[in-house]
């Protein structure tokens, strides 16, 4: 009788499979994410705005005027109003989130999440209000 | 009520194919049944081939994880019931290379889970004869959450950051090692840092924050790494302002 144990002889073929190219298509928390990521864009966008605004109002009225005659264009309001919604997303999404990373304790306790997502929200409200007051009080 | 659920397993036989495969399996529906329960009765009664892992049953050991219709879930507390009519699609874990049918390699897990020290570490031992280390309620409810982790890696196939960077340490090895820099016997934080701020450690993370929503043990290894990050941060701020204060 045969003693020799019949052990497979066949090298360890791992199956590895590769991850597409479009892995965050297939699922709506992996979409948000990039839809997040990609907010950051728009955000830079409003500060390079922002900044072509100051500068307009350094070159004195006629320019200003320009500037605003040039976001009076249907295709930049268009660009303005996506761009609006991302950074609406990008703030409320960072917001609701901030609680995960800023654990803030108090006589021990950890404090709800609620309270630090919610002083984001208070402070965000206080600061637009300000601007708010700034540009529209005359 | 139906009186039998279909089970669409991966089989991956590396002697006989090059690519998994599919297979169907009729199983009795039973309310208290998980997927567990289902691959068992498979392996028993339909076909004894079948590989896979598990242990205890109870959502303790950890090693029954697997991905169920397309998510990563403890087959033995994911309940058959959840997924009516069926089919139910039960895979490997993903971006975890599969060895055989739903056995992944675990090596590289196992690896990274040691490089973090995770285990106490004291700048000097103090004698046995001046007793315990010490702690208090407060000091064990700061790092508690991050202990609960069983090792289930359901984390890292919910990671993309780890399917398409290998390198990565990944959820569960970043929450241990922040375990164990909360608790206060520790003073171990200066070398797991000096591991962990390194690109493939903390800064590779992009907050998608899947492996806390996967997690069975609400660990919330996202929101370790992101106080990871914030702890590197001030570490980082205090060696470029007071640098004759570094270690």
């Amino acid at each position: 009788m045969n003693q020799t144990p019949t052990y497979s002889t066949y090298p360890l073929r791992w199956h590895r499979p590769r991850v597409s190219t479009y892995w965050w298509l297939w699922r709506w928390a992996y979409l948000k994410f990039i839809l997040r990521e990609l907010s950051s864009v728009f955000v830079a966008y409003f500060v390079v705005l922002t900044l072509l605004q100051l500068w307009a109002l350094r070159d004195g009225p006629q320019a200003y005027a320009a500037f605003q005659e040039w976001l009076k264009a249907p295709g930049v309001i268009a660009l303005n109003g996506v761009s609006l919604l991302f950074v609406l997303f990008h703030t409320i999404t960072w917001f609701n989130l901030a609680p995960r990373a800023m654990v803030v304790r108090l006589r021990g306790k950890r404090m709800p999440d609620l309270l630090i997502a919610g002083s984001n929200y208070v402070a965000w409200l206080v600061v637009s209000v300000a601007v708010a007051w700034l540009i529209l009080r005359g | 009520m139906a009186d039998t659920i279909t089970l669409e397993v991966m089989r991956y036989r590396p002697e006989q194919e090059t690519e998994p495969t599919f297979q169907g399996y009729e199983v009795p529906f039973h309310q208290d049944w998980v997927v567990l329960d289902a691959l068992n009765y498979i392996k028993d009664r339909l076909d004894g081939s079948l590989s896979y892992r598990w242990s205890c049953r109870m959502g303790v050991c950890g090693s029954c994880g697997a991905m169920v219709n397309g998510e990563p879930k403890l087959t033995c507390a994911t309940f058959l019931s959840s997924y009516l009519p069926g089919p139910i699609r039960v895979e490997p874990l993903r971006y975890f290379p599969t060895m055989r049918d739903l056995v992944i390699d675990m090596t590289d897990f196992m690896g990274k889970l040691q490089s973090v020290k995770p285990w106490i570490i004291r700048a000097q031992e103090k004698p046995l004869s001046q007793g315990e280390y010490l702690q208090t309620p407060e000091e064990l409810d700061v790092y508690k959450q991050f202990s609960m982790c069983i090792n289930c890696m359901l984390c890292y196939a919910a990671c993309p950051v780890y399917g398409l960077d290998p390198q990565f340490v990944g959820p569960a090895a970043i929450a241990l090692a922040q375990r164990y820099n909360m608790d206060s016997r520790d003073q171990g934080t200066t070398p797991r840092l000096d591991l962990l701020s390194q690109h493939d450690g903390i800064w590779g993370c992009t907050f998608v924050g899947e492996c806390s929503k996967v997690c069975p043990k609400e660990v919330d290894p996202a929101g370790a790494i992101q106080q990871y990050k914030l702890t590197a941060t001030k570490e980082w701020f205090k060696s470029f302002l007071l640098p004759w204060s570094a270690k």
